[in-house]
């Protein structure tokens, strides 16, 4: 299957944008990690960005930077958004309260902790009623996003917001879970055809050994999220380079994927 | 109808109304329902839900110890009815491990363990140590423990869009296997009765304190139920009249998260796909399995949905929900089920609990099941977000 990528949205500790990562990511600057500045999504009036919470706003922000940067109409764009715990904060909340009496469960919260709660804001927001879909593969989910969105590329032929998310986990679970720092990374893709970034091959599932991120800062972020394992794609893309990696998917499993400039 | 959606050739499922398809199928043709006063545990509620005895149970492989919670017991104890697992191995041996995906929906996962930890925390706040957050609560734990249990090595993942998670899970798989990635599908959904769904319902006032009444004049709310459902998805063979994926269709309501589009928007498009890539006309399906909560709201709009698209004259529908409750992420599957059973059967169930048919509403309500043929059956599947699934079943040659 075959794609190209006309957006790039990116948020995470020391690469606030796709716009200011692209330096860093092609090697010409040093990464240096560091917190996240306040997340704002612009597409969020301030009254609904209030009522949602870091997930729903980090998701929103990294899609809203690569649908702008794609040049294509938020209304018209399908999604897959790709998370694999999805709002441990709201989580911890709500098993907190049930264990007061009278269980003083939040409604807000309740309905904010559906998985694909962001992808309903991003709904909202885009006022897009295409296709939307919210999964989870575990570790695995940034594959596992790449294949749905590429498959139902290939089955529409229409364009496709993917969102791959997750925040920290809260202090209860941090021990327990495998996402420490918050990374979210958003690509509009579409069927091939009309100039873009670069193209997008899937070549295939096989148990090879995961591309290098070639940087230890770098490589000690990916290992803190799923999402970010698509550091090694997004150092290629900005260094304008043709290359094929192996993307970490379920067990040893991987998926070959080649980008190639526009 | 396009060549390239899966034939079902086998399915099984597990809820309220007992497990394996010979109960659900009495229960469609007899209207007994399955709910029953709230007797979960350290929940005081006031309503009715809908439960499956075996749960509790349920053994689980020593191997696959950690994966313990109440929603993979419910898979592993779904798993076990009618000859499934055994189906399920015969395809391993003909397709091979890595060409068998798994798509199964989910809205809570394990959650249930994750309250039990928070219940448990120390003096310094701290969870138990053998609390297994990963194998329980995260979202991707159903399809992790499922893949594991059945030694299916394709490629997996989780759908959770809330209520429409395992209804959107047939479309995916389609996708999925159009695109070469596997040459067969497991499909299905778990969700599994947990204090965040009793409680959080209940805090938007959306929980029932009686048997819910589905397009009811009187309908107050929904019964949360848990269930699971299970099927397997190949490709058709010439000359199959296997049942048959015939439509799918997937939107968004982008209008509000916890409250359906007023005029059904977002359904009437799902529903307009579904016919569309079906090749159907909307004078051809026989019988709507509504999404069908009881909730006031949810009911009006699927009804103004189905009305615009139908017409005044809608064909036969009914909600099953009164029979199982609202089993979330697991609704999907179940009332998929349902329509292959009745198309099977030659079956129109009648919408269990509902007495007065609300004079607003349009759409055809069966109120007494009967017997009639049917060729084309249609899924509806609505979720928090805006979620909307509609799905076609019939025959592959029809």
């Amino acid at each position: 299957m075959k794609a190209v990528i006309k957006g790039i949205g990116l948020v995470a500790p020391g690469l606030e944008s796709w716009q200011q990562a692209q330096p860093v990511l092609a090697g010409g600057q040093a990464y240096e990690a560091a917190p996240l500045e306040k997340l704002k999504p612009a597409m969020l009036p301030p009254n609904e960005r209030r009522r949602t919470t870091q997930l729903i706003k980090l998701a929103l922000q990294a899609a809203e930077e690569a649908q702008s940067t794609s040049g294509i109409d938020a209304a018209t764009l399908a999604c897959v958004f790709a998370s694999s715990d999805g709002d441990t904060f709201i989580v911890d909340r709500l098993c907190d309260a049930l264990t007061l009496p009278d269980r003083p469960v939040s409604p807000t919260q309740f309905h904010n902790s559906v998985h694909n709660a962001a992808a309903g804001y991003w709904a909202i927001a885009s006022g897009s009623q295409r296709f939307s879909t919210s999964i989870s593969a575990g570790a695995a989910s940034f594959a596992a996003g790449l294949l749905d969105a590429l498959s139902w590329v290939a089955a529409e032929q229409q364009p496709l917001l993917l969102v791959c998310y997750d925040v920290a986990l809260p202090a209860a679970l941090d021990a327990f879970g495998i996402n420490h720092e918050p990374f979210a990374v958003a690509l509009v893709i579409a069927p091939e055809g009309e100039g873009g970034i670069a193209t997008l091959e899937l070549q295939g599932v096989d148990s090879a050994t995961r591309s290098p991120v070639g940087n230890e800062a770098l490589a000690a972020l990916r290992s803190a999220n799923p999402a970010a394992e698509s550091l090694p794609l997004l150092q290629a893309v900005a260094a304008g380079s043709s290359a094929a990696m192996n993307v970490a998917y379920l067990d040893e499993a991987t998926i070959r994927v080649e980008v190639k400039p526009c | 109808m396009s060549p390239a959606l899966p034939i079902i050739s086998h399915y099984t499922l597990a809820n309220a109304l007992g497990s394996g398809v010979a109960a659900s199928l009495s229960a469609l043709r007899s209207g007994e329902s399955g709910l029953r006063r709230n007797d979960y545990a350290h929940a005081s509620l006031e309503t009715w839900i809908g439960r499956v005895d075996a749960v509790e149970a349920t053994a689980m492989p020593q191997v696959l110890a950690d994966f313990d919670c109440r929603n993979n017991r419910l898979a592993a104890h779904c798993l076990q009815q009618d000859g499934f697992e055994g189906f399920v191995a015969a395809a391993r041996e003909r397709y091979g491990a890595k060409r068998i995906g798994i798509f199964l929906g989910t809205s809570t996962s394990g959650i249930e363990e994750t309250e039990a930890a928070y219940r448990e925390r120390d003096a310094a706040g701290k969870l138990p140590t053998n609390f297994h957050y990963m194998q329980t609560q995260n979202i991707f734990s159903l399809a992790d423990f499922v893949r594991r249990y059945l030694g299916l090595e394709g490629p997996a993942q989780v759908i959770s869009t809330a209520c429409s998670s395992s209804a959107k899970v047939f479309a995916t798989a389609s996708r999925y296997m159009a695109a070469g990635l596997c040459d067969a599908a497991l499909v299905g959904g778990v969700d599994s009765l947990c204090l965040t769904t009793l409680y959080g319902f209940n805090s938007l006032e959306l929980v029932s304190s009686e048997k819910c009444r589905p397009w009811d004049a009187e309908r107050n709310g929904i019964n949360i139920g848990e269930g699971a459902g299970f099927a397997l998805l190949e490709r058709a063979e010439a000359g199959d009249d296997r049942p048959a994926l015939l439509g799918y269709g997937e939107s968004s309501d982008a209008y509000h998260i916890s409250t359906p589009h007023p005029e059904g928007e977002g359904a009437l498009q799902a529903m307009q796909q579904a016919l569309g890539r079906a090749g159907l006309e909307s004078a051809a399906v026989d019988y709507i399995n509504l999404h069908g909560t009881a909730t006031p709201s949810n009911d009006r709009s699927e009804d103004r949905a189905v009305t615009r698209l139908f017409g005044a004259e809608t064909p036969a529908c009914s909600s099953t929900k009164g029979l199982t409750g609202h089993t979330l992420g697991a609704g999907g599957i179940t009332e998929a089920i349902f329509s292959l059973l009745c198309l099977e059967h030659g079956l129109l169930p009648g919408s269990a609990n509902t007495q007065t048919l609300d004079p607003e509403l349009g759409a055809n309500i069966v109120l007494e099941g009967r017997e009639a043929p049917l060729r084309y059956a249609m899924s509806n599947s609505f979720g928090f977000g805006g979620s909307n699934c509609s799905l076609i079943f019939g025959r592959a040659e029809s």
